[in-house]
């Protein structure tokens, strides 16, 4: 973020030298004479204005003190869109001293929100963006976007909120079962946090009393974890870990080490790793045979079949004779039998990971299972996954055989019983039983799972059945 | 004597000789709150007289004797020298003022002594929020982490809470009553109605004569019509802080003091909170500045959302599995604008005088919307315009300033006056504070107010502003949020009004709350010290931020002297 003008840098009332907070303020003036402070604000930025003559002026977090490194957004006063006059008031930001209201210089339309509320951001990032006409606020917008992936301290684009493995597998009743005229009733806490995380509460079906949407119905919607109420007491061994975690970081940094913050994304991972810790886990491999598989590959691969409709097809069909190893253990107390088999695949997108879901992977055919894929995957990239796309799966797929590896175990996602982790094809010599050598194409599978609720022997019936499907594969095309 | 020694500061010249040797004398007694005036009266009177080493002989004698009780009227043809109706807040000021004074003194209680504050209002309220405080507090891992302290989940018992409530009412009220007894007051119980002039009848048939007579009936919670109370899921104030539940969702119809109050409690207990404003804006009648910048603390980052400029026309209890119904109509034009379904609904519309069955068709007094109308020395005026003699009202049920500290005020106001010494109370001097977290507190007159006072009066208003982020102590506790503003004249220096929103900013206000009772001026209390590191330093920057065009008027010496 080039700090493409420093006018605001130079406004004197910036030179507080006298403020500093100390013992002396007890015996000096009020180092804050006016809580009304610099407009700030910059000429639109260098690059944008050789190409385009359009005026989109960057809004920098601005220096408030002389000791301000970063600025805390405390609340924006205008939404996207609003019309902005010279003078007006349109953020209020928290420096190490007080908070001020920042004006603008100029009149326009706030285009875009750069970094929210309750964010912070160095000084000089910029924060919003101010367009000329309205005509512009598009333009602000997509530009806004770019800024907020590459920004140190990003604004929660939708997906980037959600978690490399979906943090509670709703089973995805969304949209589906609103009943019809009643009209949404939202408490306050849910209103709040569906438009903090973008969430279109009408889309949202209500679990609360009389059929109200809580909280904890935007937070599934959402995709996060929720948020620890006041009385149930967070799982003791998270604690530990994060007090492990962050015990064994305090070692000094080496000589040019850097330290880089995790993004919001990042944070989700990094969250839902700790939280999985809590539950008790145990891993099977199976060997599984592909050559049929190889072989029908080959064949429906011109239709735009990919490897990952066809493992996920076989799992949701595996799964379906086996509904225990798609059922999850929310609450410790019991087994919830999930109505849809939804598969999430792990992706690795830039800096991240994310887990699209392709729901009803058992009913739909392997045509349209691969479609929706495609489909799925554009949108990953493009961070443009709505979070029932990303949060609703019951039974996640992981597979890094195009890397190689032979096989791997992967950690369980909190709120899914199982995960499969799928290594590479490779030839193999195997002996029968009547001692001919041969050489076949194997895999190994390894599943992850909750011993609460699925046992050893489940889970190895369910690699039978998952490994019988793939050596015949012929009822993965019916 | 003691309390007419201190209050005589307020209008006396400041060349009284013996007035900086006796500075301890100069406490506010008369503003004393509650329960509180027990133990200062029980200790300060020998400890006070013991200080002012120069004190007159027969000040101590009259001083002791007062103490000494409730002795024969001091006019033989009636049975009391004072009778007061209502032991609230209050009437218990005025009592103990009057046996100071020497007065034989009756106080009449149909209910229990203590009134709304006591019972049902500021003192059981402050136990809620003082746990919702530490609630506040340890859910905030932010803010635990920010302290380098870890505290596993925090949670509570609801009966607990409710427990510590109704003990401290239990408590303050015992001091109440014990307090009184101790003196000698004679506490009456029963209804007590004006039989006629200097005539009160109490319980059923008993009457008694008084030569002068202070009614302090109070108040009690105000509900529009259309509103339905069942106490289980549609409340008032008077049930919330019994706290029998905490509903997942409750909404308050009115957001000034009392409905703020509960949205504290209520959140920090777990429930989300739905404001419903007549007025267009939350937390009317604060300073705009000050309801700004608490609104954005206290209500945009809670489980609060809420709807203003909207009337609740009707609203029903929750029953037959429906929940509580709430609907809305636009303040201005009436329509129907929403409707709201919640687990239950506080009324905190404000409170309404409890004036009825007073007797004050007797003495031909009307009230007005129910309260008693009054002149400033809280003298009744009767239908006619003329005074009533020897009748006083106070407190909620003269309606001029809703507060048990005012009501007491007023009380030892008139005890005052029927002593022979005129006096007016200065309600501007007057303190308030909504004890929410952080505290909101004020006294005097809000911006908008000053200036259009300014402009009608022809003289110059200017504003000094401080953050609570530039006070050491505020930091220290990792409570840097909250401002502190003061209005003032910067021609003469007088302080017009004082506002805080911050860390016991309840507490940080009565430096500025004397100063303008006492009329001290900026230029002179600027050069007070205050001690290092402490949250009074706020309001000591407030008054060295001030630019003020008249000289100190204090002399070198004698402000050597108060150091």
């Amino acid at each position: 973020m080039a700090v493409s003008s420093s006018s605001f840098l130079s406004t004197p009332s910036l030179s507080n030298s006298k403020s500093t907070i100390s013992f002396a303020s007890s015996v000096s003036p009020a180092p804050i004479t006016s809580l009304r402070r610099v407009a700030f604000r910059s000429s639109s930025s260098h690059r944008r204005a050789m190409t385009v003559r359009s005026k989109i002026r960057e809004i920098f977090m601005p220096a408030l003190s002389s000791t301000m490194t970063e600025g805390k957004i405390v609340s924006w006063l205008k939404t996207e869109g609003e019309k902005l006059a010279k003078g007006q008031s349109v953020v209020v930001v928290e420096s190490d001293k007080a908070d001020m209201d920042v004006e603008t210089f100029y009149d326009g339309y706030l285009a875009a929100i750069v970094v929210g509320e309750g964010e912070t951001a160095p000084v000089g990032a910029a924060i919003g963006l101010l367009a000329e006409t309205e005509a512009e606020i598009e333009e602000a917008k997509n530009k806004a976007a770019s800024k907020s992936s590459a920004a140190v301290a990003p604004s929660p684009p939708p997906p980037a909120t959600s978690s490399p493995a979906p943090a509670i597998a709703q089973p995805a009743p969304v949209a589906a079962v609103s009943d019809g005229p009643r009209k949404t009733v939202a408490t306050p806490y849910a209103k709040k946090l569906a438009k903090q995380h973008k969430v279109d509460i009408g889309s949202i079906a209500g679990t609360g009393p009389f059929g109200r949407i809580t909280a904890s119905d935007v937070e599934a919607a959402a995709g996060i974890a929720p948020s620890v109420a006041p009385p149930p007491p967070p799982p003791p061994a998270s604690a530990a870990a994060t007090a492990k975690a962050t015990a064994t970081s305090s070692p000094p940094l080496l000589p040019d080490s850097s330290v880089v913050p995790f993004t919001a994304m990042q944070s989700a991972v990094s969250k839902n790793m700790i939280e999985s810790l809590s539950v008790p886990t145990f891993r099977v491999g199976y060997p599984v045979n592909t050559d049929a598989l190889d072989a029908l590959y080959e064949k429906v691969k011109p239709k735009g079949v990919t490897m990952t409709a066809l493992l996920a097809k076989a799992a949701g069909m595996a799964l379906a004779q086996h509904p225990v190893v798609n059922a999850s253990c929310k609450d410790g107390k019991g087994f919830t039998y999930n109505s849809n088999i939804n598969i999430a695949v792990a992706v690795a997108i830039n800096g991240g990971l994310i887990t699209p879901v392709l729901q009803d992977a058992d009913k739909l055919d392997l045509y349209l299972l691969s479609q929706k894929w495609k489909e799925l995957v554009g949108k990953a990239r493009s961070k443009q996954l709505q979070p029932h796309e990303y949060n609703s799966g019951t039974f996640t797929l992981s597979n890094l055989g195009m890397f190689g590896v032979d096989r791997f175990d992967a950690i369980l996602p909190p709120g899914q019983g199982a995960i499969m982790a799928v290594g590479a094809s490779k030839p193999t010599v195997v002996a029968d039983k009547d001692g001919f050598f041969s050489v076949k194409n194997k895999m190994m599978v390894n599943v992850t799972a909750d011993h609460r609720i699925v046992y050893g022997a489940d889970l190895a019936a369910f690699l039978q059945t998952f490994a019988k499907i793939v050596e015949n594969p012929d009822s993965l095309t019916l | 004597m003691q309390s007419a020694f201190s209050l005589s500061f307020s209008q006396s010249s400041l060349t009284l000789p013996n007035r900086p040797l006796c500075s301890s004398n100069a406490s506010p007694r008369n503003l004393r709150f509650c329960g509180l005036r027990r133990e200062a009266f029980g200790f300060s009177p020998s400890k006070q007289l013991n200080s002012c080493r120069f004190q007159v002989k027969s000040r101590r004698i009259e001083v002791s004797a007062a103490a000494g009780g409730n002795g024969a009227p001091s006019n033989k043809s009636f049975d009391y020298d004072l009778v007061i109706i209502g032991a609230g807040v209050g009437g218990h000021g005025a009592a103990l003022h009057a046996v100071e004074k020497g007065l034989k003194t009756a106080i009449i209680e149909g209910d229990v002594v203590g009134g709304t504050c006591v019972n049902r209002g500021c003192v059981p309220s402050k136990a809620l929020l003082a746990v919702s405080g530490r609630m506040r507090e340890l859910q905030n891992e932010h803010h635990m982490k920010s302290f380098g302290l870890q505290v596993s989940a925090a949670g509570y018992d609801r009966q607990g809470v409710a427990d510590h409530a109704s003990n401290l009412a239990t408590k303050i009220r015992n001091n109440l009553t014990n307090s009184m007894k101790a003196l000698g007051v004679d506490l009456l119980t029963g209804f007590g109605s004006v039989l006629g002039p200097q005539k009160v009848k109490y319980g059923k048939d008993n009457i008694i004569t008084a030569k002068d007579i202070i009614i302090a009936t109070g108040s009690v919670p105000f509900v529009p019509k259309g509103i339905e109370v069942d106490g289980k899921t549609v409340i008032t104030s008077d049930h919330a802080l019994k706290l029998e539940s905490v509903p997942d969702w409750i909404a308050i119809v009115g957001s000034g003091y009392i409905g703020l109050e509960f949205s504290d409690v209520y959140t920090a207990l777990g429930s989300e909170v739905t404001f419903i404003e007549a007025l267009d804006q939350l937390m009317p009648g604060f300073d705009p500045e000050i309801s700004k910048l608490a609104q954005r603390v206290l209500i945009n980052p809670r489980k609060i959302d809420y709807h203003t400029g909207v009337f609740a026309s009707k609203i029903t209890p929750a029953k037959d599995g429906r929940p509580v119904m709430i609907e809305l109509i636009d303040a201005k034009t009436k329509e129907p604008k929403d409707t709201l379904e919640v687990d239950a609904a506080l009324i905190a519309t404000g409170r309404a005088p409890f004036t009825n069955g007073l007797g004050l068709e007797n003495i031909n007094v009307a009230t007005q919307r129910g309260f008693i109308p009054v002149d400033e020395r809280m003298r009744v005026i009767d239908g006619n315009g003329k005074l009533v003699p020897n009748l006083y009202c106070i407190g909620d049920a003269n309606g001029k300033l809703m507060l048990a500290h005012a009501a007491s005020a007023q009380g030892i106001s008139v005890v005052e006056q029927v002593t022979g010494r005129d006096h007016v109370l200065k309600h501007l001097s007057i303190p308030a504070a909504c004890f929410t977290h952080p505290e909101i507190s004020m006294v005097g007159l809000t911006e908008p107010q000053a200036r259009e006072k300014a402009e009608k009066e022809g003289f110059k208003v200017s504003i000094a502003k401080t953050s609570f982020k530039a006070n050491t102590k505020a930091l220290a506790e990792n409570e840097g949020e909250g401002l502190a503003k003061m209005i003032y004249r910067p021609d003469n220096g007088e302080i017009l009004g004082v506002h805080i929103f911050g860390l016991h900013a309840a507490d940080l206000i009565h430096e500025a709350s004397n100063a303008i009772a006492l009329g001290t001026r900026i230029q002179d209390i600027k050069l007070a010290v205050h001690a290092h590191p402490t949250l009074s330093e706020v309001v000591d920057e407030l008054f060295k931020a001030a630019k003020v065009e008249s000289p100190a008027s204090t002399t070198p010496q004698s402000v050597k002297a108060t150091v």
